[in-house]
């Protein structure tokens, strides 16, 4: 293997690792806020005991996000050293907003949060919260505008042989980058939805500590339930976005392959990329692309054969990735709303709680799945349309990035183990009793 | 002063505030195994950094992000061309993170021994790796035209870099050992002023040689000679070292500290007023030296970094501060007892 496939690989597990826990930071951040909320205004302990128990939870979690996050930043510098120096002057200073702006910020308030429960008033402990969520959120905005940037670079100029600042608001306020940011919080309070619901399943199940998990279901119920229909629509918005700036991943996401109109979406289709075209393709409707992409039915969609073979991005898993993300995010609406009907009855609803319980994990993967789209659907390009991921790449050796790479598999296998060890002992056991 | 030299002391200033801040935290995990005699001391020792290390890190986080921002070519070379030791001082301070926070969620010995080792590991080998880093980044680095490394992990363990490691791994030692004086009473409490008391010869020492050593190894003198107004910074930060030992003697624990903050930040400045304007000088060929002139963003990105720091950093050491305050007082037996204590 090659420095640049290990050095992608070694992104990918620190990627793809980091994001299994940011997610609930960011939403379970949201749903202990306003449970301690609840509790400064109803003085009723049992919120009180769902501050504790679900922010403990969120404490073990929220410690993985963060450790896993520095190694993130430096990669930049340690493996994509060109890329560093070609879009530094853009990039550097997204960054840097959102260390400055909100991860300090998060970061400060959070020792706050945990040890000063007797050195603040509970009304600053419960605002104390509700900034960490703040900042965790606008931590996340500038990341994600900041890799909206390289999905869609606006607002530059091609000076002295590297990508230059022209309009820092073109940057801050990329179409692209508002679209992501919704898209990827949205999922990420959907997953926080599913967390509490599923641990709270679990112990309705067992008939355990009913009001207090019958509450905590409630509240991520309607929590859950509006993000996944919002999801839905914004995704929609999503594909438009990329029919403008990103044709090629649209293409590769669909499996079209020749420029048409009345473009079709196919429920299931197996791409042949040596032969640029579908071996298997079931159920096309007809249009159904160009009106998504377009809202005309006879539109044209671009197709893969107007692109260079080397600008093409991998087939199969866009496809892939994305009919998988699209199947879970319509089943996160279904059984959400099938939940408001079963609100008020959880306990004598076994088989709705076995099924939430075991759709816990299920937010996780549409989740890695979304980067999986968005990352494998933008190559060959680091920078969509600019620079080439293969250009990208650190002059190391490749000795150094094998053993940093099996470094960290090690490494965060343990400490994925551990956490989850953790995150789930501390599930099972339930709210401390008075 | 033009944007890029206001960046470039910034640049250090970040640094040095990630130095003085996690400086402490990094001391007390080194000492973890051998001034925490027993479990409750141990325990003690997390909860003085329990609900300040987090913030603490952000400030490394910060110098990256400036480093990236403002000098993206220094950001390229530096973190590539230290590679192997960068990722040795990331993987360091993952485990010590999760150390603080999984150490007490199983009462079992042998759990809690793992997570000891842990912390120790992921502390000490920061502390030791920065040093060197900085006193490499002092000495030159073998890099190319191209920004490209020649050498590996080895070419950094010369005997001025492992000086410059065992000057940083004093430095946060002492800092340690003052912070863990602050924080707890008794027997804790003696043996982590005993411990900076022991420590201040040693730290003196190897300071010394080092301020001698980098007359051979490095170029950084050429600046002081050509203003020698600029000797007073290295007077400040030796004056402020002996404060240490005085502030100790005398029990004045908090000065002592912040005298110990003071040395920090004048050793890291110390090397760079040196280099000014080189960030990275390349020991092949002075022509290859990244400075903050040809290595830095445009003049609009540093700009607008600028507007930006001058209204968050003010606005981030106010909460922090607030933080600092509202911690300050000793951990006890009483606050271990409570149900968020690590």
């Amino acid at each position: 293997m090659d420095v640049l496939l290990l050095s992608r690989l070694q992104f990918a597990v620190a990627t793809f690792f980091h994001f299994l826990f940011v997610p609930l930071t960011l939403g379970l951040s949201v749903l202990v806020a306003i449970m301690e909320t609840r509790y400064v205004k109803t003085g009723d302990e049992t919120y009180l005991k769902m501050t504790r128990f679900w922010g403990k939870l969120f404490l073990i979690n929220f410690v993985i996000g963060i450790v896993t996050g520095i190694t993130l930043e430096f990669q930049f510098g340690t493996n994509w050293s060109r890329y560093s120096a070609f879009m530094g002057d853009i990039f550097g200073s997204l960054l840097a907003i959102e260390a400055l702006g909100f991860f300090f910020l998060e970061s400060t308030l959070i020792g706050v949060w945990l040890f000063g429960w007797r050195k603040i008033s509970k009304g600053a402990h419960a605002i104390v919260m509700w900034l960490v969520a703040f900042a965790s959120t606008g931590s996340a905005v500038w990341i994600l505008t900041a890799n909206a940037w390289m999905q869609h670079p606006v607002g530059y100029v091609i000076r002295n042989g590297r990508a230059e600042l022209e309009s820092f608001a073109a940057v801050a306020l990329n179409k692209t980058g508002i679209l992501m940011i919704l898209h990827t919080i949205s999922a990420a309070y959907i997953l926080s939805a599913f967390f509490v619901m599923g641990i709270s399943a679990y112990h309705l199940l067992k008939k355990q500590h009913v009001a207090f998990f019958t509450k905590s279901f409630r509240l991520a119920l309607v929590f859950g339930l509006i993000f996944s229909l919002f999801e839905i629509w914004e995704g929609h918005l999503h594909g438009r976005d990329l029919a403008e700036n990103q044709p090629t991943k649209l293409a590769a996401m669909e499996s079209h392959w020749e420029t048409s109109r009345n473009a079709p979406i196919y429920f299931f289709a197996f791409p042949d990329e040596a032969k640029e075209k579908n071996s298997t393709a079931i159920g096309p409707l007809p249009g159904m692309l160009s009106l998504l992409a377009f809202h005309r039915s006879d539109a044209e969609v671009k197709g893969l054969k107007d692109y260079p073979r080397d600008e093409r991005p991998p087939v199969l898993i866009s496809f892939g990735a994305f009919r998988l993300m699209v199947v879970l995010g319509f089943y996160f609406a279904l059984v959400t709303l099938w939940g408001w009907f079963k609100k008020n009855r959880l306990v004598e609803s076994p088989r709705y709680l076995k099924l939430m319980l075991f759709s816990l994990p299920l937010p996780y993967i549409a989740a890695e799945l979304g980067w999986i789209l968005a990352e494998m659907g933008r190559q060959p390009w680091i920078v969509y349309g600019l620079m080439k991921t293969r250009d990208a790449v650190s002059p190391l050796a490749t000795s150094q990035v094998t053993v940093t790479l099996v470094a960290f598999i090690l490494l965060y296998g343990f400490l994925g183990a551990v956490g989850y060890f953790l995150i789930i002992k501390n599930a099972k056991k339930g709210p401390v009793a008075d | 002063m033009d944007l890029q030299a206001i960046w470039f002391f910034l640049w250090v200033l970040l640094w040095a505030v990630y130095f003085v801040t996690d400086g402490f935290d990094l001391g007390i995990g080194s000492l973890l195994l051998i001034l925490g005699k027993n479990n409750e001391e141990k325990r003690i020792m997390y909860n003085a950094m329990g609900p300040l290390w987090d913030g603490n890190e952000v400030w490394l986080l910060t110098a990256g992000g400036v480093t990236f921002a403002a000098f993206p070519l220094v950001y390229a070379v530096m973190f590539s061309s230290l590679y192997s030791a960068l990722m040795l001082i990331l993987f360091a301070l993952i485990i010590r993170g999760v150390s603080l926070e999984f150490r007490n969620k199983v009462a079992n010995p042998r759990w809690q021994k793992l997570w000891d080792t842990c912390l120790f590991v992921g502390s000490l080998v920061p502390a030791l790796l920065f040093g060197v880093a900085f006193a490499n980044i002092f000495r030159g680095i073998p890099i190319d035209a191209k920004g490209v490394y020649h050498g590996t992990l080895f070419t950094l363990l010369n005997p001025y870099g492992l000086l410059g490691g065992v000057l940083f791994l004093l430095l946060f030692l002492v800092h340690g050992s003052i912070w863990l004086a602050v924080k707890s009473e008794g027997a804790l409490h003696e043996r982590g002023s005993e411990m900076a008391q022991k420590l201040w010869p040693a730290l003196l020492t190897v300071a010394v040689v080092f301020l001698i050593a980098s007359g051979f190894s490095t170029q950084i003198y050429d600046n002081y000679l050509a203003h020698p107004l600029l000797f007073v910074f290295i007077l400040i930060t030796v004056l402020a070292l002996f404060c240490i030992k005085v502030f100790l003697v005398k029990g004045s624990y908090w000065k002592a500290w912040f005298s110990s903050a003071i040395t920090i930040v004048g050793a890291t400045f110390y090397g760079f007023i040196g280099l000014f304007p080189t960030m990275f000088p390349s020991s092949l060929n002075p022509d290859y030296n990244l400075t903050a002139y040809n290595a830095s963003s445009s003049s609009l990105t540093l700009t607008i970094m600028l507007v930006l720091a001058l209204i968050f950093v003010p606005i981030v050491l106010a909460y922090q501060f607030w933080a600092y305050k509202l911690f300050k007082g000793k951990i006890t037996r009483e606050d271990l007892a409570y149900e968020e204590a690590y």
